[in-house]
């Protein structure tokens, strides 16, 4: 289990390595040999520890989803997908509807209703298939909804509050007067006002509230990967530049962002590092944040024609 | 389950404990007039109370049980065994060091005197049929309130006691109050002088600690014109393999321009049979509130109502029940308006989890001659899994012109969708479905005072985590 487990990880690398090597943009992995990487033993948290000290913080600060196929009541949704998101970058899905976008978020947050026939997610190193949705979010991994629930009775204040005290160490107890400093901070970011931290989570809130409530809570929870599913809908354009604004404040090194998104519109506001075309359940393009605009250009018919032609090959 | 928990708190497990306690008087199993006799006995009873309680066993034998509409569960209680009176003798101390050692570790392990000590203005203790210990703070004691055991009001305060007792709630008013009625021992007797406002809450706590045993305290609460007084109320008994019974009978009065909040959290194992009644009598311009949480318990049947005798009369119940699996929380409230512009309010929200079962009775009575009546009844019901239940039986009676009623009832389900999301911020499925609860209790629990408002988030925290997974 151990040998194939290390085997599976260096097998990743390989990939991940090949897949910047490809682009010419990361120096820091052209210097590594494929021999220097086997020598590293990739199994826990303290090796990969060190091998942050030696420099490279790679093979475990990323979000790698490898060939993943998943079915819903026996409809295969998503097929053969593959997608690294390192942290420090912001990667863009588009596809068009019935790509499986969503449900590739879904999947990776753990959402019940959704099988995984076949393939891996790791998150850092460890696979995110085992694990229930609630230690997924707490090991660092946010799903902005596209549809957020409803949770009546429950405050943003107390719910939010919940939620960063369930990623503390057992026994310790949030510091209330701190906590409130830090939402207040991050409301003002987001242009909203104090009063709404009394209102019940999404009870009754407009498109455009419910996700201004998500981004609130992502800068809240400061995971170490986002996933933001279909954040612009619903948002007029000075909404849709808040909450922009609110992620660009979120970018850093410390954390890898995927968008997914049905509209190129998003990508002025947030500038993608990288940028995948997803159709009919798998990338069939990836390419810099160039490739949006392309997209845009030519239409979802282009890349789906090239998904075709993969097939066939 | 928890197995560690904090002096303070009153939970489940907390009270699933019980202690070998000689006690001094027994009555034995089964109820005849030889067990009435016995009681009265040991309690010295005058003669008017012997009487009383002959003639309420008599009503008892002869009512037969309510399941042609209650449930069929009630059968399973088998009269024949159960003990109606326990006690180590009928003084109540003044002094917890006076209190005997073992029924001391009892309440100790309860946090009772901890309880006393924070925040209350007197506090009452009930260790099987009669108060083991009362106590009420001086200053309030000096301003002509009496607190003490009913066994205790009932011979130094005939006068006050015999004018009002069995008057709210008659012998016969149904099968259990008559059971109430012939075998009673213990409860509260609390006066309130004229324009007295006692600033801190008075509570009673009720222990049942042996096996087989019935509980039969009986409360009589009178506050006098212009007075105001919170009372409240708290319950558990170990988990005995057997069932237990508890028929209380509690009775208020709210004279004129009175205000009268009583508050009950009942925390019972979950093969207690608690078949309660509960009514107060509101007159000019006076106000009854109940605030009723019913949470373990096999079977619980319990009506709390108010009777608006005056002009200006207020009547309220706020109630919360969480029947958990097995369990069955049968409650509601009754609201009689007997006079002009008198106004009445409920608010009923039930919680099923796993196969638990929820019922809400109503009753709303205004007649035709009365004027500028208003009710507003809301039930709204939470269901937490397939298998739960809840049923809805409001009857709504209002006659004549110019008043007005209005009923609203929701039945909502938490979502695998609602649980996911917060699972996905992070919470185990067990802190989302209570938080998912308590959400839905809100808005009730803040009338609350804040000790009862916590202890029962932390309560229904505790229930959610046993019935998940």
């Amino acid at each position: 289990m151990l040998s194939r487990r290390n085997a599976s990880l260096r097998q990743n690398w390989k990939k991940i390595s090949a897949f910047h090597a490809k682009r010419g943009t990361r120096g820091k992995i052209d210097n590594y040999s494929e021999n220097e990487a086997q020598t590293v033993p990739i199994l826990t948290r303290k090796s990969a520890e060190s091998a942050y000290i030696l420099g490279s913080p790679f093979f475990m600060n990323v979000l790698s989803v490898d060939n993943l196929h998943v079915t819903i009541a026996d409809k295969k949704i998503v097929r053969g997908l593959t997608l690294s998101v390192p942290r420090g970058e912001v990667h863009a899905i588009m596809g068009p509807n019935g790509s499986g976008k969503s449900t590739l978020a879904k999947v990776l947050a753990g959402h019940p209703d959704y099988l995984v026939t076949q393939g891996k997610v790791t998150m850092d190193g460890d696979n995110l298939l085992e694990l229930d949705p609630d230690e997924r979010a707490r090991r660092g991994l946010f799903l902005a909804f596209q549809y957020p629930s409803e949770i009546p009775g429950v405050t943003i204040a107390n719910f939010l509050r919940a939620a960063v005290q369930a990623r503390l160490p057992e026994g310790e107890e949030l510091e209330a007067t701190d906590y409130y400093a830090k939402l207040y901070e991050k409301m003002e970011l987001l242009g909203m006002d104090r009063s709404f931290t009394s209102r019940s989570v999404n009870e009754g809130f407009s498109g455009g509230e419910k996700k201004r409530t998500e981004i609130l809570q992502l800068a809240m929870l400061e995971p170490k990967y986002a996933v933001l599913d279909e954040t612009d809908s619903g948002l007029d354009i000075d909404a849709l530049k808040t909450v922009a604004h609110g992620v660009n404040k979120m970018r850093g090194p410390n954390i890898g962002i995927l968008l997914i998104t049905h509209y190129q519109r998003l990508l002025n506001y947030i500038i993608p590092d990288h940028v995948h075309v997803m159709v009919a359940g798998s990338i069939v393009r990836s390419g810099r944040k160039e490739l949006a605009l392309e997209l845009e250009e030519r239409g979802y018919d282009w890349a789906r024609e090239e998904s075709h032609e993969m097939a066939v090959k | 389950m928890k197995t560690e928990t904090s002096a303070v708190d009153i939970d489940r497990n907390k009270g699933n404990f019980s202690y070998d306690v000689a006690h001094a008087y027994d009555a034995g199993t089964g109820l005849s007039e030889k067990t009435i006799h016995y009681i009265s006995d040991v309690k010295e009873d005058p003669d008017w109370v012997r009487e009383f309680r002959l003639k309420a066993l008599k009503t008892f034998l002869e009512k037969p049980m309510p399941t042609h509409w209650a449930s069929k569960d009630l059968e399973a209680i088998d009269f024949d065994k159960i003990r109606y009176y326990l006690s180590g003798g009928t003084q109540a101390k003044r002094t917890w060091e006076e209190v005997p050692e073992d029924v001391k570790r009892t309440f100790e392990r309860l946090g009772i005197p901890e309880q006393e000590r924070k925040f209350l203005a007197g506090v009452e203790a009930q260790f099987d049929s009669e108060a083991v210990y009362s106590n009420i703070k001086k200053a309030v004691g000096e301003q002509g309130v009496i607190f003490v055991g009913s066994t205790e009001g009932l011979k130094n305060h005939p006068d006050i006691f015999r004018k009002w007792f069995g008057k709210v709630i008659p012998i016969g008013d149904n099968k259990f109050s008559a059971l109430n009625s012939a075998v009673f021992s213990g409860g509260s007797f609390i006066y309130v002088p004229p324009g007295v406002k006692v600033k801190h809450p008075l509570q009673a706590y009720f222990r049942i600690n042996a096996e087989n045993f019935g509980q039969f305290e009986r409360t009589l609460i009178i506050c006098d014109e212009g007075s105001e007084l919170t009372y409240m109320e708290g319950c558990t008994a170990p988990k005995f393999n057997t069932a237990t019974l508890h028929s209380a009978v509690v009775e208020l009065i709210a004279l004129k321009g009175a205000k009268l909040q009583y508050i009950t959290v009942q925390n019972w194992s979950e093969n207690v049979f608690n078949l309660v009644t509960k009514r107060g009598i509101a007159h000019e311009d006076a106000e009854v509130k109940w605030i009723d949480c019913n949470i373990g318990s096999r079977l619980t049947m319990k009506y709390p109502g108010v009777i608006m005798k005056g002009r200006k009369a207020r009547g309220e119940v706020l109630s919360i029940a969480l029947a958990n699996n097995g369990q069955h929380q049968d409650t509601g409230a009754k609201m009689i308006h007997a006079a002009d512009e008198t106004t009445s309010n409920i608010i009923s929200k039930s919680i099923s989890v796993g196969t638990g079962r929820a019922t809400y009775r109503g009753l709303v009575n205004v007649p035709k001659h009365l004027k500028n009546c208003k009710n507003n009844t809301e039930c709204d019901a939470l269901l937490i899994n397939s298998t739960s239940r809840t049923d809805t039986y409001p009857a709504i009676t209002v006659r004549g012109t110019g008043n007005a009623v209005q009923h609203e009832a929701s039945v909502s389900q938490v979502s695998a969708e609602q649980i996911f999301y917060m699972q996905q911020r992070g919470l185990t499925e067990a802190q989302a479905m209570s938080l998912s609860v308590n959400g839905f209790v809100n808005d009730l629990v803040r009338q609350f005072p804040m000790e009862y408002s916590v202890e029962l988030k932390r309560l229904i925290e505790l229930e959610m985590e046993g019935s998940v997974g």
